[in-house]
């Protein structure tokens, strides 16, 4: 349970990591917060010839408003999110996905922009970036990607990060004051990655439902918006939603499979309630008894 | 495989050493600097038997690497107790409650609890049971580690955080 032998580097600035990732032609690792890469290497499920910490790149550090809405450092720490008040005022919805993060002592060292960046499939963040159409800045020395969240994600732990790339942001568009949240998650125990988990923010004008952005989390290779639901939702006045249809619709789009911890048929007859449940709470409809 | 001097500071003392670079800051506390209070359970981050507080936060401490943690302020389970003998109000609270069994995962609970606990504002309850989900209890004592994070939490005032 010892890592294998590795090189350690830990650069002050990006450009230092773009050259070292450019240099290790696939054969570095970077280090952000470390909860999954040291499990990994740990367990040599991970051999990279050298590790690049980024812990020291303040240019990968902080939360600022930005024309585009909200830049996240990607080595913000997932507490720090917690603690935010422009994100909390701004972006609840991404508060409220963090605090089911890991747990308070992994938040403490766990990171957005290593968790979006490592690609698990039931993990909240990742989802939050697709439903929220998040925009994700990568660099490498050969120059500058921006990469909507819906186009990143591949399969499984499968990114379009190319092996010299680096994510160095990651932008998340506003939402108009008072729009409404959707968020629910069903795990083995807490802090546990999710069965079945969904999130999600609906904007409301003059009564009708004017933006919607939904994702699935744990419920296929990578998060899946729900742009079915989302179509039937539009445009629809409050009182004329049939909540029971939008989440059969949501479930059509999703893809999940059989694992050690349950089935795909659990996962589909949970996720149709949750969605049922939780749409209706974000539009505060009364379930007659 | 690179090599690197580290410098911390451990219940307040400074030490020093060189490290492989793939040596985690467990092993170091545990192997090098001798404070065996930090106990190594599953190596990956899932029992949290190993929490130290590093900079002021409860971290698992065989997640990262000695060498990130050059420079740092670390407390582990021997660094609680006054100079005297007398007990943390974490390990105080602990005996008081029974919290543990076999004490495997105790110094872990009692240096997350220490790390909440530390400030002037002082967490709820629920704030505290919350976190001490990142702890694995292999005795299933968790209703006196539950009773002992109460017992260290901001009396209610009727109102949740």
């Amino acid at each position: 349970m010892k890592p294998a032998p590795f090189d350690y580097v830990a650069p002050a600035s990006i450009d230092e990591v773009l050259t070292l990732l450019a240099e290790a032609g696939g054969g570095a690792t970077l280090l952000a917060g470390g909860q999954t890469l040291m499990p990994l290497l740990n367990l040599r499920m991970s051999q990279p010839f050298i590790v690049i910490d980024i812990n020291k790149v303040a240019a990968l550090k902080g939360i600022t408003h930005t024309d585009g809405g909200i830049r996240i450092g990607p080595m913000t720490r997932q507490c720090e999110v917690i603690d935010n008040e422009l994100l909390a005022r701004e972006l609840p919805v991404l508060v409220q996905a963090v605090r089911h993060v890991g747990h308070h002592q992994t938040r403490n060292r766990g990171t957005v922009g290593g968790s979006i960046a490592l690609g698990e499939p039931a993990a909240e963040l990742p989802a939050t970036a697709v439903a929220l159409d998040a925009t994700i800045e990568v660099r490498s020395v050969r120059g500058t990607r921006q990469i909507a969240a819906s186009d990143f994600y591949l399969g499984p732990y499968m990114t379009v990060l190319e092996p010299d790339e680096i994510v160095t942001g990651i932008t998340f568009p506003g939402w108009p004051a008072g729009h409404r949240t959707l968020f629910s998650e069903l795990a083995q125990r807490p802090g546990d990655f999710a069965l079945v988990g969904l999130v999600g923010a609906l904007a409301i004008d003059a009564g009708k439902i004017s933006r919607a952005g939904i994702a699935w989390f744990g419920m296929g290779p990578t998060p899946i918006r729900a742009r079915a639901a989302e179509q039937l939702l539009l445009g629809q006045t409050l009182d004329n939603i049939d909540v029971d249809t939008v989440a059969e619709r949501a479930i059509a789009d999703t893809a999940p499979f059989d694992d050690k911890q349950t089935s795909a048929e659990y996962r589909r007859t949970v996720g149709r309630r949750m969605f049922a449940r939780t749409l209706r709470e974000a539009l505060n409809i009364e379930v007659a008894a | 495989m690179s090599k690197h001097h580290v410098e911390m500071t451990i219940n307040g003392r400074r030490h020093d050493g060189d490290v492989e670079a793939r040596v985690s800051l467990s092993d170091f506390l545990r192997g090098d600097a001798g404070y065996t209070g930090v106990h190594v359970g599953c190596e990956h981050g899932v029992c949290g038997a190993c929490t130290v507080i590093v900079d002021g936060v409860a971290v698992r401490s065989c997640l990262m690497l000695a060498v990130q943690a050059d420079g740092s302020t670390i407390t582990t389970a021997e660094g609680l107790a006054a100079p005297d003998g007398t007990l943390h109000p974490v390990q105080q609270a602990m005996l008081e409650e029974h919290a543990l069994q076999c004490g495997f995962c105790t110094p872990g609970v009692v240096m997350t609890l220490a790390a909440l606990t530390q400030g002037e504002q002082k967490p709820t309850e629920q704030q505290l049971i919350a976190a001490m989900s990142g702890h694995v209890c292999r005795c299933t004592g968790y209703q006196g580690i539950r009773r002992a994070a109460c017992k260290l939490a901001a009396p209610a005032t009727g109102e949740t955080a």
